[in-house]
């Protein structure tokens, strides 16, 4: 307390302090980062989608016309292409997830449960590109000769399921972009149906309930919200998808009712036309077609960890 | 009063006098074993309390009588229980049925947020196919009254349930329990979690409701268990030491151990 | 006293429950169907040829794909050179030092930039890099997978360093240690294990993304020379040669694709490995 000890370092102000000061400016700076990057990303799009913006305005949201040779560009069958696969994604992947985060949380025996966590994060981790190029070698081929004409004869009568396909559609970029965000729904779910407290099944299997019937109104039922919001980040990553969408969806501007057609969504079209984009109009409208992807993300993304944090609390953080 | 069985076989009656004839029973969680060899008969439309310091395996003995201790996976159980002469623990049996016949209404009250409070009262109801309107808002009053909840919910039936006090919860609880007109309602400490005054709307409704109803109550609160019971045993390391009228068991206890109890020199 | 509708209800749980498994099985399902036919279709083209010559001109069988996986990991070493430091320094000012607030802003802001798509990625670092040096380089696709590794590695940081007790930290200062010397000395050196977990992960992400790189580092067909040229890297060689004409090229995706797919799954899988003792709990 008085003579042991070096107390020289606590005495002299300038080493510690120094010391401390410094190291303090450089995580500072450091963390400081994630203001800068963004306004980076913000400057770098808005300021190369200048030329694009300028002449179209709000009218690029809306036309679909998009015509690089007379400088005319229109974003909206990409808006359209980036919703329905999406969409579709979600239609699948949802019923998918949901069922396998209850499998998970209140079926399965305890030592199936760590095995099955680890293979759906494992898949959250294969690159985007191999699941393009599978989706592409392997599952569309599969699904064109096996599923496709299934759906053609007895959905027919639905205009979905109309008109010529040729493998790589809407669909088959639906069901990779299902592929790829069953496993964050899946984990982000599970953590919300672990949080449902356990006196809220025991108060269901004591009136008499089916195992399922506890699920139901003890569970999911209380986990609602937080199950939104787990379906709604499902959906911000499915908006933001690349590879593997550009790899399956056949890569032409589309609008229509159809999914067995050739679409684009809007980072497709940005990856498949970017490097042959010359001149700043064209390349323009690829950037304020990456600033409309980024709005959208941004929105989603935002909602969906409302949802989650007015559910679990400040402490539910979804992994990326 | 008596109810009996018939043994379709020699066409023979017997009456009963128990509501749970509990013989032998043990049970395990894993090589743990928290009860050891319980036999009592619980009366039929009578308050028996269960008492003992913590950790003694009075909730555990509890749950045993519905089979809840079954959502354990580890835990094992041997021994028998009738329910009204049904072996509920009967390869035939299944625990859903169980449940049907014996309500549970724990320590914290739980009613299912995402509902009203005239679809919580008739959850258990609904589960079971009952669709008639008519019939539902019967039961749900019915219940209700009993819990002596009716009068503070009757202009609201269609509000939250979370909206109501602590207290007020638990009541619902037990209404919702008695909607499906159980046999034996198993109480686990239902007034721990609420204050005094509370506590008492729920004491003085177990009193009324041993007029209808076969009651198990885990208590630790002795006072409780005196004023509101007929019978009470006394728990204590996964034993049962032992079980009378509530009047001998607090005034002239045969086992010291009870005494001990009883008389607050531990637990 | 058995309801009518049990039988009904019974039925209905059964086939609930084995809905759930089937789903189960469905989800699973494309991962060991994936690894089935990358280790079919590419397993046999993995030979020495595939890891040290260059690819051959365009129709010509053979080849391999050295530069690729060489390109690689000298992106991924750029990359680290720029999201380690400045994500962990970051992530534990999030931890140790500001306030509430502007902490708060700090998450909120890493949260979103973990949201950005990454081909927008791409394209900022086109305008910021590309742009300026007049051409594609590695340097550029370092630069991008660097910066998309900042906020993944901050956030992860942070999250580890919370769970250092913080008794530690008071132990230390009660002892007389300056704060950047308990931060460095003993609450990171606590937290290492965890924190180069999370830098392990953000690499093993980012060193399987494509979409930044296409108009950043762009490809190339040659060992990589210096930093200002384009460079070559496993995940766009993949797509180049996935969605060419040429058999011989798909051959040797697919051994690119299961070499990448054991690279992210053995940094994945080892990192579980290594932090096995905080997963016994969460069931």
């Amino acid at each position: 307390m008085n003579v042991t000890g070096n107390n020289v370092k606590k005495n002299s102000s300038g080493v510690s302090h120094f010391g401390d000061d410094a190291f303090k400016w450089l995580t500072l700076l450091m963390a400081c980062s994630v203001f800068v990057l963004i306004a980076l990303i913000g400057f770098e799009l808005f300021n190369g989608a200048r030329p694009s913006i300028h002449k179209f305005g709000f009218h690029f949201l809306i036309s679909s016309s998009w015509d690089p040779v007379n400088d005319v560009f229109g974003a909206l069958p990409y808006i359209f292409g980036t919703l329905v696969t999406s969409f579709i994604a979600l239609l699948i992947a949802v019923p998918l997830s949901i069922a396998t985060a209850v499998f998970l949380t209140e079926l399965a025996p305890l030592w199936l449960r760590q095995p099955l966590i680890m293979f759906i994060e494992l898949l959250a981790a294969i690159p985007s590109v191999i699941l393009g190029f599978w989706g592409f070698y392997v599952m569309v081929p599969w699904l064109h000769d096996h599923v496709y004409p299934f759906l053609r004869s007895g959905g027919g009568f639905l205009p979905f399921f109309q008109g010529p396909d040729h493998g790589p559609c809407i669909l088959s970029a639906g069901i990779i972009l299902a592929v790829m965000i069953i496993p964050i729904i899946t984990s982000v779910s599970r953590e919300i149906l672990r949080s449902v407290p356990g006196l809220q099944r025991e108060a269901a299997y004591a009136l008499g309930a089916t195992r399922w019937e506890v699920t139901r109104i003890a569970v999911l039922s209380y986990a609602k919200r937080g199950l939104f919001g787990a379906v709604i980040l499902g959906l911000g990553r499915a908006l933001g998808e690349t590879m593997a969408v550009t790899m399956l969806i056949g890569n032409a501007p589309y609008i229509g009712a159809s999914v067995f057609a050739a679409g684009q969504t809007l980072a497709s079209v940005i990856a498949n036309e970017f490097t042959e984009a010359t001149d700043p109009m064209y390349s323009g409208a690829l950037f304020e077609v990456g600033l409309v992807l980024l709005g959208v993300t941004l929105l989603v993304n935002a909602l969906a960890r409302l949802l989650l944090v007015t559910f679990a609390g400040p402490r539910m953080k979804p992994q990326n | 009063m008596t109810s009996a069985t018939i043994n379709y076989e020699t066409m023979e009656q017997k009456p009963i006098t128990t509501a749970l004839a509990v013989r032998n029973l043990s049970v395990f969680f894993g090589t743990n074993q928290v009860l050891k060899s319980v036999s009592l008969d619980i009366a039929p439309r009578a308050v028996t309390a269960i008492i003992g310091p913590s950790g003694c395996g009075k909730s555990t003995f509890l749950r045993a009588l519905n089979r809840m201790h079954e959502l354990n996976p580890d835990a094992r159980m041997t021994g028998e229980i009738q329910l009204f002469g049904d072996d509920i623990y009967a390869r035939t049996v299944e625990p859903v049925v169980v449940r049907r016949r014996v309500g549970m209404v724990f320590q914290k009250s739980n009613p299912f947020p995402t509902m009203t409070i005239s679809e919580n009262v008739t959850v258990g109801l609904r589960l079971n196919g009952v669709r008639d309107k008519k019939l539902l808002a019967e039961r749900t009053e019915q219940s209700l009254r009993m819990a002596a909840l009716w009068d503070e919910v009757k202009d609201r039936l269609n509000t939250a349930a979370i909206s109501l006090s602590g207290g007020q919860q638990q009541r619902l609880c037990i209404a919702r329990a008695l909607a499906v007109q159980p046999e034996v309602l198993l109480m686990d400490e239902p007034a721990s979690a609420l204050d005094p005054l509370a506590t008492s709307k729920i004491e003085d409704l177990i009193l009324d409701l041993k007029k209808s109803y076969t009651i198990v109550i885990v208590t630790h609160n002795m006072q409780q268990a005196a004023r509101a019971s007929d019978f009470t045993a006394f728990f204590y390391l996964g034993e049962l030491v032992e079980f009378g009228t509530t009047t001998k068991i607090f005034t002239s206890p045969s086992q010291k151990r009870t005494e001990d109890y009883v008389t607050g020199r531990f637990g | 006293m058995i309801a009518a509708n049990h039988k009904a209800r019974q039925i209905k749980d059964v086939l609930m429950q084995v809905g759930a498994c089937v789903c189960a099985i469905l989800v699973v399902a494309p991962l060991v169907l994936i690894f089935y036919h990358l280790i079919k279709l590419g397993f046999s083209s993995i030979n020495w040829e595939f890891f040290t010559q260059l690819p051959k001109a365009v129709g010509e069988t053979g080849g391999g794909m050295g530069n690729a996986i060489v390109g690689t990991f000298i992106l991924l070493g750029q990359a680290a050179i720029i999201g380690v430091p400045v994500g962990v320094l970051g992530g534990v000012f999030l931890s140790e030092y500001g306030t509430p607030k502007f902490n708060w802003w700090l998450r909120f802001a890493a949260d979103i930039l973990n949201g950005v798509p990454s081909i927008v990625w791409g394209l900022v670092v086109y305008g910021l890099v590309v742009i300026p040096m007049h051409g594609f380089s590695a340097l550029a696709g370092g630069i991008v997978l660097g910066l998309m590794m900042i906020p993944l590695v901050m956030r992860t940081t942070e999250e580890v360093l919370h769970l250092v007790p913080a008794g530690y930290r008071e132990a230390a200062l009660a002892l007389g240690v300056s704060k950047w010397k308990t931060v460095l000395q003993i609450v990171v050196r606590t937290a290492l294990k965890g924190i180069v977990t999370g830098v392990l992960l953000a690499i093993a992400r980012v060193s399987g993304e494509t979409a930044p790189l296409l108009f950043t580092a762009l490809g190339n067909n040659t060992w990589a020379q210096n930093l200002k040229q384009p460079i070559a890297a496993l995940p766009l060689q993949i797509f180049n040669y996935a969605m060419s004409p040429y058999d011989d090229w798909h051959r040797q995706a697919w051994a690119a694709a299961l070499v990448l797919l054991l690279l992210v799954l053995f940094i994945n899988i080892g990192v579980r490995f290594l932090t096995r003792d905080r997963w016994k709990s969460k069931v």
